[in-house]
């Protein structure tokens, strides 16, 4: 169960700045009930996305015709709140690649990279330059390039050295996730369970 | 010299990846049906068994109905969900306490009242409240359904090591303040990204008064500052309370954890990486008038106004308040309240029933209230009643349901309506959060007994 490779994408972004968005908006609990990995990306952002009435709500970004894109930029803070993974899930089966913003939540981060969904860390100005390219057009368009970590505004032509942890970088690279590192160690697990240091 | 932190962590880090993660050894995984099934399917297609299934317990908490929890869960991917856990659990020997058994609560609550929770340990659930662990000295903390996963599958996880912080609180906290109040007070001053990166280790001498019960609310709470976990050093009110649980350690094994456990402290002048330090007189009655934990404010005082704000924070804050129905800058005080929440892994605990108990005791609830008190667990829904707590509760008005997370996260039946205020003693305060359109007003056990008999939002 590998996860998909990342090494890099040029695309549009669709620009959601709004601080400390948690995860109970981009995925509300009443739709975790799920046992599979399957459908979650249809309730991303759920309740801002439609009406009480189930109707499409005309303001929300994602239902704006002129937003499109596979990196989805969002306020400080992205991703506080519940530990819940189905975010991740959500954000990636809704056709997202990268998260681009100025602070991310540390599980959101972890379930993020575990999931092939790359969260970048830009500077707030940064973050603020991206903002304004799409306000002026939304057909602006970005770079995100893993191998060299860096995060381009294509308008702009300015570019962010985002950091990313080597081990986490490789991962994604070459689409390995942990679960096989980890079963791979079991003798030194065993060892370490048969001679544990003491606090 | 070392933080208490880095004793128990370093002495779980099975290997150093180079340029990457530790791989750190867990010594007690919780898990409930929610983030569960995916880590269970996942462990099926590598054709992998569970590693170390007597180190996992199971509890179903998230979805559960609070009435008539012995007949058939009505909603169908609900019960679906119960009974795939409890499937998973029978395939892979893992122990399941099942809706009605005596073991049954929410997954923080139950770890503690079991003795599966131990100085010293760490603990991780794929729940972010996991940090409420960490009042007994424990490393703990919540993580994702691959992490889950991971855990099933080699009983380790890859995380790289946070940065410390201490909060210390020192001083003598005023009449009327309880543990929830000083959680409140500490996320409202550092924000709700303030311990991001950073493991928090409580401190001072009003923390050290605090019961195990308050202990754990605030390091329940502690991801709401954004922080991995938070935890206390163990002392004797620890040791204590662990003694003759079920999973404690017995007879002569209890002695050598003691002797294990005492040393469980940071060591003077050990490094953190940030400190605050607060006065414990400082700190009043609390609630949040906000979307998120950080907006809190003293009862007393006015909703902030948005003035010295700029750009997306302004948008947000206004957004926020709107989302609430307050204007900037209005009293909180007096502001009608429609339901109350007593419950969850942060206020659920018999301690919390009875100082709601206490304090409703001989008064009424308000006609206009609708209240669900929701035990943490089974054990704490008997103790109530061993206690007389359930006569008291009658006579003024509420009912007792049965244990569950319930309207926290508004999974199961329990939703607040949409546009309508409940007083939560509950952890977030997030739009939808406990249903769609409800808007949560967190606060104490007792802030909450005296919203409910008076109707509105009130001191106790």
């Amino acid at each position: 169960m590998a996860i998909d490779k990342f090494i890099k994408i040029t695309s549009t972004a669709v620009p959601l700045p709004i601080e400390n968005v948690d995860t109970d908006q981009i995925i509300p609990a009443r739709f975790l009930k799920a046992v599979e990995r399957k459908g979650f990306g249809d309730n991303l952002f759920r309740d801002w996305r439609y009406t009480s009435g189930n109707k499409p709500n005309p303001d929300f970004v994602m239902n704006k015709p002129e937003y499109s894109g596979t990196i989805l930029a969002g306020g400080k803070n992205f991703g506080s709140g519940s530990s819940r993974e189905h975010a991740a899930w959500a954000i990636y089966d809704g056709g997202f690649k990268v998260v681009v913003s100025s602070f991310f939540a540390d599980i959101f981060k972890n379930n993020a990279l575990n999931n092939g969904l790359l969260p970048v860390q830009v500077s707030p100005e940064f973050l603020e330059e991206i903002f304004e390219t799409i306000g002026k057009d939304p057909k602006s368009t970005f770079t995100v390039d893993l191998v060299n970590q860096k995060f381009t505004n294509n308008v702009t032509g300015n570019s962010y050295d985002f950091e990313i942890n080597q081990y986490k970088k490789e991962c994604l690279l070459n689409g390995y996730d942990d679960i096989d590192y980890l079963v791979a160690m079991k003798e030194e697990i065993e060892a370490f369970e048969n001679h544990p240091p003491t606090p | 010299m070392k933080t208490l932190f880095d004793k128990i962590w370093d002495a779980h880090v099975v290997k150093q990846v180079e340029d990457g993660p530790d791989v750190l050894y867990i010594d007690r995984h919780f898990i409930h049906e929610v983030t569960s099934p995916v880590a269970f399917l996942g462990l099926k297609n590598r054709g992998l068994k569970v590693f170390r299934p007597e180190q996992t317990t199971a509890t179903p908490d998230h979805n559960v109905p609070t009435t008539n929890q012995h007949l058939t869960i009505a909603d169908e991917l609900s019960r679906n969900q119960v009974e795939k856990l409890k499937t998973n659990c029978k395939e892979h020997g893992i122990t399941f306490h099942g809706l009605g058994t005596e073991g049954h609560g929410v997954v923080h609550i139950i770890g503690p009242e079991q003795g599966l929770t131990q100085p010293g340990m760490t603990i991780v659930c794929g729940d972010s409240h996991t940090s409420t662990h960490g009042a007994f000295g424990a490393v703990a903390f919540g993580i994702g359904t691959s992490e889950v996963e991971m855990v099933l599958a080699s009983q380790c996880i890859m995380q790289p090591k946070p940065k410390k912080m201490r909060i210390t609180i020192n001083g003598e906290l005023k009449p009327n303040v309880m543990a929830k109040d000083i959680i409140l007070y500490v996320i409202a001053k550092i924000s709700t990204s303030g311990g991001t990166g950073h493991f928090i280790e409580f401190a001072g001498s009003a923390i050290r008064s605090l019961s195990m019960e308050g202990r754990m609310t605030v390091c329940n709470m502690s991801i709401e500052c954004g922080a991995r976990g938070g935890m206390i050093a163990p002392d004797e009110k620890t040791f204590e309370y662990v003694k003759g649980r079920e999973f404690a350690p017995k007879g002569e094994d209890w002695n050598k954890a003691l002797a294990e456990w005492k040393k469980l402290k940071s060591d003077e002048g050990a490094a953190f990486d940030k400190e605050y330090t607060f006065d414990a007189a400082d700190i009043e009655p609390m609630i949040t008038y906000g979307t998120n934990p950080g907006m809190g404010i003293k009862i007393s005082k006015n909703i902030p106004v948005s003035d010295g704000l700029i750009g997306n924070d302004k948008a947000s804050f206004q957004k926020s308040l709107k989302y609430m129905g307050l204007s900037e800058g209005e009293p909180i005080l007096g502001k009608p309240v429609d339901y109350i929440f007593l419950g969850s892994c942060t206020n659920g605990r018999i301690e919390d029933f009875r100082t709601f108990a206490n304090y409703v005791k001989g008064k009424k609830k308000a006609e206009n209230v609708v209240a669900w008190l929701v035990p943490g667990s089974v054990a704490v829904e008997k103790q109530v009643r061993e206690e007389g707590l359930d006569k008291i509760l009658e006579e003024a008005g509420f009912e007792l349901r049965q244990p569950g997370c319930s309207a926290c996260l508004a999974m199961n039946p329990d939703k607040v309506p949409a546009g309508k205020y409940a007083v939560s003693t509950t952890n977030r305060n997030f739009e939808g959060r406990q249903g769609p359109g409800a808007r949560t007003l967190l606060a104490s056990p007792l802030v909450a007994a005296a919203c409910a008999v008076t109707g509105i939002v009130c001191l106790p």
